[in-house]
């Protein structure tokens, strides 16, 4: 509605893991600029229990409303802050059934805040298309019972909301990412399904029969990554997804594919551990897992978008980055992010890597001597694809000469690690793109962040640089560091006198990334694993009280 | 056409008498038969003596884990399956570490040729009891004997329904040869489990020991009857059958798969001319 509206828009949602009921919220954020966090200040609670008054009542703003339904909450509460709706009573009477409750909250936030009619009405009809026009009345119905009780009803409402111009367009990272593969031409994504996750996999099998995909839910996920492998040593884009469970699982099949040179993209949204952990909430602590996991000593490249914009490019960028040097990359996202949605700029296509790193049939055919783990300058060895030609193209994961055989001499050994690991990683290095700089250019104080704290950081920042020089260096293409070269991020560390890593974990993960590659620490971390995301105006309260 | 030579790959480094050898001898003649060039099929293969088993050979090859000989080799067919795909694994390889790998192929009937080289026991390791070593047998590691019941593959198969399933002795080349080319021509998952004595650490499964009580199924046999093929697939101690022990006419899991029904997945092109209008329509629901 808000996005359609022409507003920026921002949503989190916080669940249990369970099927129905438990405590759930959904928070939404908008506002004629970019939002890009949650905050722990909101204007109107819809209240549809009880448990959302206790557990919220104190987040409410100075002027901000209460709307409840005393037949739902089952009390009673006075005061200016409370307004009753009789929700129940106009689902029934209007729309002749109790499940309307939603629609008749939303006509009576939408009449809150004073926004026409005509807008829902068309959301109305496109997402009740197939129910038919009787449902769709019913609907309507009720939603203009609710938006007329509040317009009658909320005399204290003063908030005042014009549609404005052209509609967003709002969209989660989950779907951000499958876009992302589908454009750089993934044929291939097979996963177990694992809250947050799965909601990469869910989009992408949407598209399979419009885009021919193979998706293939596995038995688990060591089939899932061993099946992703094997479709890409057969020549097609593959990709898959889980979260650190799962991933535990994948883990010898990641050695796999570095053993045999068999680009896969993987996708690991975290959550907090450890096990099964909160399945449902949110935390940054598998980045050391993902950087260290697998066997023996490999090269690995790790992207961490903060926004959905970030994840569709790196999703390109990952697969391009996995065929070009033929080794696994992550994209690593978390349940705050995966349960998010996001206004933005539509997807632009035209900056797309496009660039096929295989050879098959004829071209093959063409090589005279092809072998699949040739030496070569760089270390990468052609792709050569399994087809029509006369060449054989063979792996193996045990260490192996040129041709794929089986070896065990030292020799060989060494020229495979320096070909495989010493020679790719200074060329992946020049491949990682800066990380992203934001406020004041000689700053004090400077923010340190990756991933999924990209929104909240920068907002923080916006709020606290009226009377600081304050900046924020965040990190979304993790692994390896990029080098300085183009921003002296090192520098940036060196020169500012309070340094402040924030992360959604235990133990600062990143800042022990820095330190082992650097050997450079951070004067301050802030770190939160309470599975809760960071909300901008709290993170800022307590960035104000370590400056001073 | 196709000769022996053009299938000779590495020197293989197996025990003398392993039954191995009789099953290279078998396969090579088979593709020969079959007219099959090493370009034209991929072998998947895991950890174990039978891992190796490509490397003897000329094929594309794939030698993946231990294990996850299946998954890589689904993930293969579903790319291109076109090219006849043979996944070649050991008992614990296959019956062991993968289980859950070989029930779920089976659920899902995707045309790969499974040969299992089932010699009751851990070769590469030593001689500890694997998934199929007799109830009671003593290894070093199992002092007191094999205590697990021993694993029946073939029931276990026809339980499932798995589209083919056969069984072949080592020691018996031309029969197995036979076999190899009616799984290999097979429209579906066939499951081949391969007797295969190992000379130097299962003494109580030898080749004498097969050759008392192997039999042919015989022509009067129909291996369409899913309860007499399991019926069949019990026989086990004084008697075991070799041969064709059930089959059905189950459809692919690739004739199921609507975006590969034309062509195979490695064929669809990608970067098209106007792939990138036909995505920008997928933003339109974001909207």
């Amino acid at each position: 509605m808000f996005s359609r509206s022409g507003y920026h828009v921002f949503t989190h949602q916080e669940y249990e893991s369970r099927i129905r009921g438990g405590h759930n919220f959904y928070q939404i954020r908008f506002s004629d600029r970019p939002v890009t966090s949650s905050k722990s200040i909101i204007d109107i609670i819809v209240a549809l229990d009880n448990d959302s008054i206790t557990l919220h009542g104190e987040e409410l703003s100075d002027d901000g409303i209460i709307v409840y339904d005393r037949a739902m909450v089952k009390n009673e509460y006075t005061g200016d802050r409370f307004l009753h709706t009789p929700l129940l009573e106009i689902a029934e009477t209007h729309g002749r059934d109790r499940i309307m409750v939603n629609t008749v909250a939303i006509g009576v936030v939408l009449g809150m805040l004073g926004l026409e009619m005509d807008i829902f009405f068309n959301i109305i009809e496109d997402t009740l298309k197939k129910k038919g026009s009787e449902i769709i009345k019913l609907n309507k119905d009720a939603f203009s019972a609710g938006y007329r009780f509040a317009v009658q009803g909320c005399l204290r409402c003063a908030f005042s909301v014009a549609p404005r111009e052209k509609s967003r367009m709002l969209i989660g990272i989950n779907e951000a990412i499958g876009i992302g593969a589908i454009a750089s031409g993934c044929k291939f994504y097979s996963a177990y399904p694992m809250t947050p996750s799965t909601g990469i996999m869910l989009y992408i099998s949407g598209k399979a029969k419009e885009y021919g995909i193979v998706v293939e839910q596995a038995e688990d996920e060591i089939a899932a990554i061993n099946m992703a492998i094997g479709a890409s040593y057969a020549g097609v884009r593959a990709m898959t997804g889980t979260s650190g469970g799962g991933f535990a699982l994948m883990v010898e099949g990641l050695s796999l594919a570095a053993m045999t040179e068999t680009p896969v993209v993987i996708a690991l949204a975290q959550r907090p551990g450890p096990a099964t952990g909160l399945p449902t909430k949110t935390e940054q602590a598998d980045l050391l897992f993902a950087l260290h996991a697998g066997h023996g000593e490999f090269p690995r490249v790790i992207y961490a978008p903060g926004s959905p914009d970030q994840a569709f490019y790196l999703t390109n960028k990952a697969f391009d980055i996995s065929q070009r040097y033929q080794i696994p990359v992550f994209i690593l996202t978390d349940q705050y992010l995966s349960d998010s949605q996001w206004t933005g700029e539509p997807f632009d296509f035209n900056d797309f890597i496009h660039r096929d790193y295989r050879i098959r049939d004829k071209s093959l055919e063409d090589i005279e001597d092809y072998k699949r783990h040739a030496f070569t300058e760089n270390g990468v060895s052609p792709f050569g694809i399994p087809g029509t030609s006369k060449h054989l193209i063979i792996t193996d994961s045990d260490e192996h000469d040129e041709e794929g055989h089986i070896i065990e001499d030292p020799e060989t050994r060494i020229q495979m690690v320096e070909k495989r690991l010493f020679k790719k990683i200074p060329l992946i290095k020049e491949d990682m793109s800066s990380p992203e700089f934001y406020g004041d250019d000689k700053p004090d104080t400077v923010l340190i962040g990756w991933g999924s704290t990209w929104g909240v950081l920068k907002e923080v920042v916006d709020m606290l640089s009226k009377n600081k020089r304050i900046a924020l260096i965040h990190f979304q293409e993790v692994f390896p560091l990029p080098n300085t070269g183009k921003l002296d991020y090192l520098g940036i560390f060196k020169d500012a006198k309070i340094t402040i890593c924030i992360e959604n974990n235990a133990t600062s993960q990143f800042s022990r990334l820095i330190k082992a590659e650097t050997g450079l620490g951070f004067t301050h971390h802030i770190r939160r694993f309470d599975g809760r995301p960071f909300f901008a105006d709290l993170l800022a309260r307590r960035i104000d009280g370590i400056i001073g | 056409m196709v000769s022996l030579d053009d299938l000779k790959g590495k020197i293989p480094a197996w025990c003398p008498g392993c039954g191995n050898y009789s099953i290279l001898r078998a396969f090579r003649e088979a593709m020969v038969e079959l007219d099959m060039s090493p370009q034209d099929f991929i072998v998947v293969s895991g950890i174990g003596q039978a891992g190796k088993f490509p490397h003897y050979i000329r094929c594309h090859t794939f030698n993946g884990l231990h294990g996850r000989t299946l998954p890589v080799a689904t993930g293969i067919r579903l790319a291109n399956h076109k090219m006849p795909v043979i996944a070649i694994a050991g008992d614990g390889d296959c019956y062991g570490e993968g289980g859950n790998h070989l029930i779920h192929a089976i659920r899902r009937n995707i045309g790969i040729k499974l040969f299992v080289h089932d010699n009751h026991i851990y070769g590469l390791t030593k001689g500890q009891a694997s998934p199929t070593s007799t109830e009671g047998m003593v290894t070093k590691n199992q002092p007191f004997g094999v205590l697990s019941g021993r694993l029946n593959p073939i029931a276990l198969a026809v339980a499932l329904d798995c589209s083919l399933v056969a069984r072949g002795f080592a020691g018996d080349i031309a029969h197995l040869k036979g076999i190899m080319k009616e799984v290999i021509n097979h429209n579906g998952f066939a499951l081949l489990d391969i007797l295969q004595p190992c000379v130097t650490f299962n003494k109580v499964n030898t080749y004498d020991w097969y050759r008392q009580r192997v039999y042919y199924v015989g022509d009067d046999y129909n291996p369409e009857d899913r309860v007499s093929a399991f019926v069949k697939s019990l026989e086990w101690g004084e008697r075991i059958p070799i041969g064709i022990i059930y089959r059905n006419r189950r459809q692919t899991f690739e004739e199921r798969v609507p975006v590969i029904k034309e062509n195979p997945l490695i064929d669809h092109e990608v970067f098209t001319e106007n792939w990138r209008d036909a995505l920008k329509e997928a933003l339109n629901e974001f909207f």
